[in-house]
């Protein structure tokens, strides 16, 4: 990436979020990327979105399985105990 | 499950850090009660699992159908499986690694050859389209042109409410199968990229590139949703 040392872009900035969330960025990486959030209200706020994406994932558990998939397992459930 | 049984493991270091304490004990007691035949137990367990392991199992196969196929098989050898499962990983990853066994043994027309073999593309999607930045040349370039949303300024349920979880569903539905495959493994179902790694058998950065991409899609779409 064409940047120079001492700052980023948004538009890089944007494609470095899931590393930096993932702690997977440089502590120099980290400390660039934070000082940009830290001046600028749109990556800020962009952060602030992919972290709501993420935690909207969160919310999308299904825990509801179909019978017609849950009771042939719960069959072979019980008869492992009797093989 | 001991403790001194998951450090001769082959799990990484995240995991085994992820394993030890109340983790360890939870799932040794969920393993317990599987053991001894707890159907509630049981069901719990395919109630967690078994959207993760459809949406995994898509990656290699090629309908929904032959994958909702492959997750009821997988969940047999889970059955057969459990008494001999010996706790070197989580009983997720081991669940997922027979799910993925199972998809792969499915040979002939229904198996994909390959699936992850194209990030080709995918390293070149930008994350937010570039017309929303300052062109090059132009003064302050590669800074926003136009503001995402301030998501924080928005009530509770407009971003928690069944509306927008279903754009994102529906986003996530859309994705190509090996980003809807990772990004259900690390946002839906919790797991850790080091636990997404081992069981698509993929290297950490094709890892993060595919859910930085879903993500970044998913976002959009909710971007359109509630800005829009």
């Amino acid at each position: 990436m064409a940047s120079s040392p001492d700052h980023i872009t948004c538009q890089e900035l944007v494609e470095q979020v899931t590393e930096y969330l993932d702690g997977a960025l440089s502590v120099e990486e980290t400390e660039l990327l934070e000082q940009h959030v830290n001046f600028c209200e749109g990556c800020d706020w962009y952060l602030d979105e992919m972290r709501r994406t993420i935690a909207t994932g969160n919310r999308l558990r299904e825990v509801h399985v179909p019978d017609k998939v849950l009771q042939p397992l719960l069959t072979a459930f019980r008869e492992r105990r009797q093989s | 499950m001991s403790q001194v049984e998951s450090q001769t493991s082959k799990v990484s270091p995240v995991e085994e850090d992820q394993l030890s304490g109340a983790v360890v004990a939870e799932e040794s007691d969920l393993l317990a009660r599987l053991r001894a035949g707890d159907e509630r137990a049981f069901e719990a367990l395919v109630e967690t699992h078994h959207g993760t392991m459809i949406a995994v199992a898509r990656t290699y196969v090629r309908t929904r159908a032959v994958a909702e196929e492959v997750a009821q098989e997988a969940w047999l050898g889970v059955v057969k499986g459990i008494d001999r499962f010996e706790g070197r990983s989580s009983l997720r990853t081991w669940i997922l690694r027979i799910l993925v066994n199972t998809a792969m043994g499915r040979g002939g027309r229904e198996a994909r050859s390959v699936p992850f073999s194209s990030l080709g593309n995918e390293q070149d999607e930008p994350a937010v389209e570039a017309d929303r930045f300052r062109p090059p040349g132009a003064a302050f370039a590669g800074h926003w042109n136009a503001y995402p949303g301030d998501w924080s300024s928005l009530p509770e349920e407009a971003l928690l409410g069944r509306e927008t979880l279903d754009v994102a569903k529906q986003r996530i539905e859309e994705l190509p199968d090996a980003q809807r495959a990772v990004i259900t493994m690390r946002d839906i179902a919790g797991c850790s990229a080091d636990e997404v790694c081992e069981v698509l058998d993929i290297s950490a950065v094709n890892q993060r590139v595919l859910l930085h991409r879903a993500r970044s899609k998913v976002r959009a779409g909710l971007e359109r949703h509630l800005d829009g």
